[in-house]
């Protein structure tokens, strides 16, 4: 995985003289302490993180965390007091104007909570203005324009002036607009937040098939914890100007570092984050069909288990014994594979708890989770799917 | 005991009075280069009004009032012009109009940069504010001395005294209408890599462009109103007329002129705010 972003050691301070306040922050004076005595606020204070190429990064945090701070540094509307931006290698706080203002027209592109759309200008003209900027011709760039609105839903809306359309659709236009210049980043600032939830949901997806289609590097910042589970990759939460915790929901769900962090993640609908692959274990015991059936047996009886999945030489996944049936087989001299049951439940390891829930509860089996190849990877009994979401 | 002590006394004036000299004295040249700058654009101005048939300027009233509002108020206002003239004032309105032309054209040109200065230099802002307070309340007459000493007698300082006393709402307006364009889009112009120009003119300006038009329309109504005042230092118009009546008590004369006045002003409200209606954008 390449690393499209990196920054180091990065600090921002508002006020009259920021630079004076760092030896005091490097002290380990809080951010309270500082604001009392030399007026300034600290916005974000040592960060340090990656983004690779083509994921999307959630920062999560709630307001006054230094989220909103901390994605304006990446496009230099905020100039950092202290560190370092990298973007495919090259620190970007070095830039003069010349080169900040083509980074901005060709590599990164902005959307913002309120949307930040031209009440002034028609839809069309709102998604034209990063390509006018960057001087493409007329004819061209609203071709681009045409094309860019109609991936995202508008097209026929172009004449109309923003403050006519919805919310949802507005945000569309922000959309069309940054992903218009075709830049390789996208910095979305709260995109969502200001949308009701059946929008937001609407858009969420939207959101990751256009980013299925076009692999963009995103940077997303969020103050729903649920939101950031379900578009990010990877996410950071940040409190107080601090990244508290990075990782995938996944790792963060299963290992909250601090108190903060399990709190958040107390609210969270667990069962749309976690998928199958989080909760299965493995077996405990396995037959193999060639085992004759007083293997099998005491394989049920060691492990202390009423029935058992039975596979073949690579693991895929043959069928399933019941101790009962084994007995009476064993009476009856029949063979391990004219037992084999099949009224069991498969699932796929990427399926979400939530669909599995209703499963779990029914059957009287355990779930067995196996790849496309009918591979066994794992098992899910019941009671792992219940007490997943406590 | 009661009294404010007689030894106390700064006669703060005769500064002014020495420095409004001393320009007078020192910068004479500049001052005449400016006269002759302003003169040049008053009387083109007012060569212009004058040339155009009479018809011609009902008919394009009727036009401004028929776009800006509807035909009722484009035959209202034709007929408002029509009495005018028939009182006799018609060559006297366009000297009017041409002094109120030329004030506002020189108001927008300083005014609207001023402005967009204020907007974005709050040390500018802090300087300016006081003395565009100074520049509203201080008596409209008393900006007739320093024009009447600066460039005689005269229509150029009556352009003079006009524009000082007109352009505050223009240059208040302008300021307000930029800074009150949402910080975010301001953000998302730069976030696209605008240069600053950019930003201004695609951006802002457009923005603040209702806000603008109304220091304009403001700006107009008070050039208008000024216009009468600066009669005192000989520029003829309407004004004159109204002085001229009050100084014989000549109440028909009075109420002729007076009407014409409110008549014009009324109109150039009218028209100038219809047109700043139309920089709205759906909302």
């Amino acid at each position: 995985m390449t690393v499209k972003i990196k920054v180091e050691n990065l600090t921002k301070i508002f006020g009259k003289n920021p630079k004076s306040v760092l030896p005091k922050l490097k002290m380990g004076m809080s951010k309270e302490r500082i604001l009392a005595e030399t007026g300034h606020t600290v916005g974000i204070n040592n960060v340090s993180f990656e983004v690779h190429e083509g994921e999307i990064f959630v920062i999560m945090g709630l307001s006054g965390s230094g989220k909103s701070t901390l994605i304006r540094c990446l496009n230099l509307l905020n100039r950092p007091t202290e560190g370092k931006i990298y973007i495919d290698g090259e620190n970007i706080v070095e830039y003069d104007n010349k080169k900040l203002k083509e980074f901005r027209q060709t590599k990164a592109a902005m959307v913002f909570q309120h949307f930040g759309l031209f009440t002034h200008r028609t839809v069309l003209d709102n998604v034209v203005y990063g390509l006018e900027v960057k001087g493409i011709p007329s004819e061209e760039r609203y071709s681009i324009a045409r094309k860019t609105l109609a991936s995202v839903g508008l097209e026929g809306w172009e004449d109309k002036y923003p403050n006519e359309l919805s919310g949802g659709m507005q945000q569309r236009v922000g959309l069309a607009r940054a992903l218009a210049n075709d830049p390789d980043i996208l910095l979305m600032d709260e995109p969502f937040s200001a949308l009701d939830p059946l929008i937001k949901r609407e858009m969420q997806q939207e959101l990751l098939d256009i980013q299925a289609r076009l692999k963009k590097t995103i940077i997303f910042i969020t103050h729903d914890i649920n939101e950031a589970f379900r578009l990010g990759e990877r996410v950071a939460i940040m409190k107080d100007g601090i990244i508290e915790q990075i990782g995938t929901p996944e790792e963060i769900l299963a290992a909250p570092k601090n108190d903060y962090i399990k709190n958040f993640v107390r609210d969270i609908d667990r069962s749309k984050v976690l998928q199958a692959k989080n909760i299965m274990f493995k077996p405990s015991a396995l037959v193999s069909v060639k085992d004759g059936l007083k293997i099998a047996i005491k394989e049920m009886e060691q492990a202390g288990i009423s029935s058992i999945f039975v596979v073949d030489n690579d693991r895929r996944l043959e069928g399933l014994v019941t101790i009962d049936h084994c007995i009476k087989g064993l009476k009856e001299n029949k063979k391990l594979r004219d037992l084999l049951i099949q009224d069991f439940h498969t699932t796929d390891p990427e399926v979400y708890i939530h669909e599995l829930i209703p499963i779990a509860t029914a059957s009287k089996y355990p779930i067995a989770v196996v790849d496309e190849d009918k591979k066994l990877l794992g098992i899910i009994v019941r009671v792992s799917v219940l007490s997943s979401l406590v | 005991m009661y009294d404010f002590p007689d030894f106390f006394r700064l006669k703060m004036g005769i500064y002014v009075d020495m420095f409004v000299k001393w320009l007078v004295r020192d910068f004479g040249q500049v001052f005449e280069a400016i006269s002759d700058g302003i003169l040049f654009f008053l009387l083109n101005v007012e060569k212009f009004l004058m040339w155009l048939p009479w018809w011609v300027i009902l008919l394009l009233i009727f036009f401004a009032g028929w776009k800006t509002s509807n035909y009722r108020a484009g035959i209202l206002y034709t007929l408002m012009i029509f009495l005018i003239g028939t009182f006799g004032f018609w060559d006297l309105m366009m000297m009017t109009l041409a002094i109120v032309l030329t004030a506002v054209v020189i108001s927008l040109v300083l005014g609207i940069p001023i402005g967009i200065i204020m907007a974005y230099e709050e040390k500018f802002n802090l300087f300016m504010r006081p003395i565009l307070d100074a520049m509203q309340t201080m008596p409209s007459f008393v900006y007739l001395i320093p024009a009447l000493m600066l460039f005689d007698m005269g229509k150029v300082p009556a352009v003079f005294a006009t524009t000082i006393y007109a352009i505050p709402p223009v240059i208040r307006l302008t300021d307000l209408g930029i800074r009150r364009v949402p910080k975010e889009m301001v953000e998302a112009a730069h976030s696209f890599g605008s240069s600053g120009w950019q930003t201004l003119t695609k951006v802002q300006l457009p923005q603040a462009l209702p806000t603008i038009m109304t220091g304009i329309n403001q700006t107009t109504m008070m050039a208008l109103s000024m216009v009468v005042v600066a009669s005192m230092i000989g520029a003829k118009g309407l004004g004159m007329e109204v002085l001229i009546a009050i100084q014989r008590i000549d109440i028909a004369r009075g109420f002729e002129a007076g009407i014409s006045v409110v008549f014009l002003a009324i109109i150039i409200d009218r028209v100038s705010q219809g047109l700043a209606g139309r920089f709205k954008y759906p909302e």
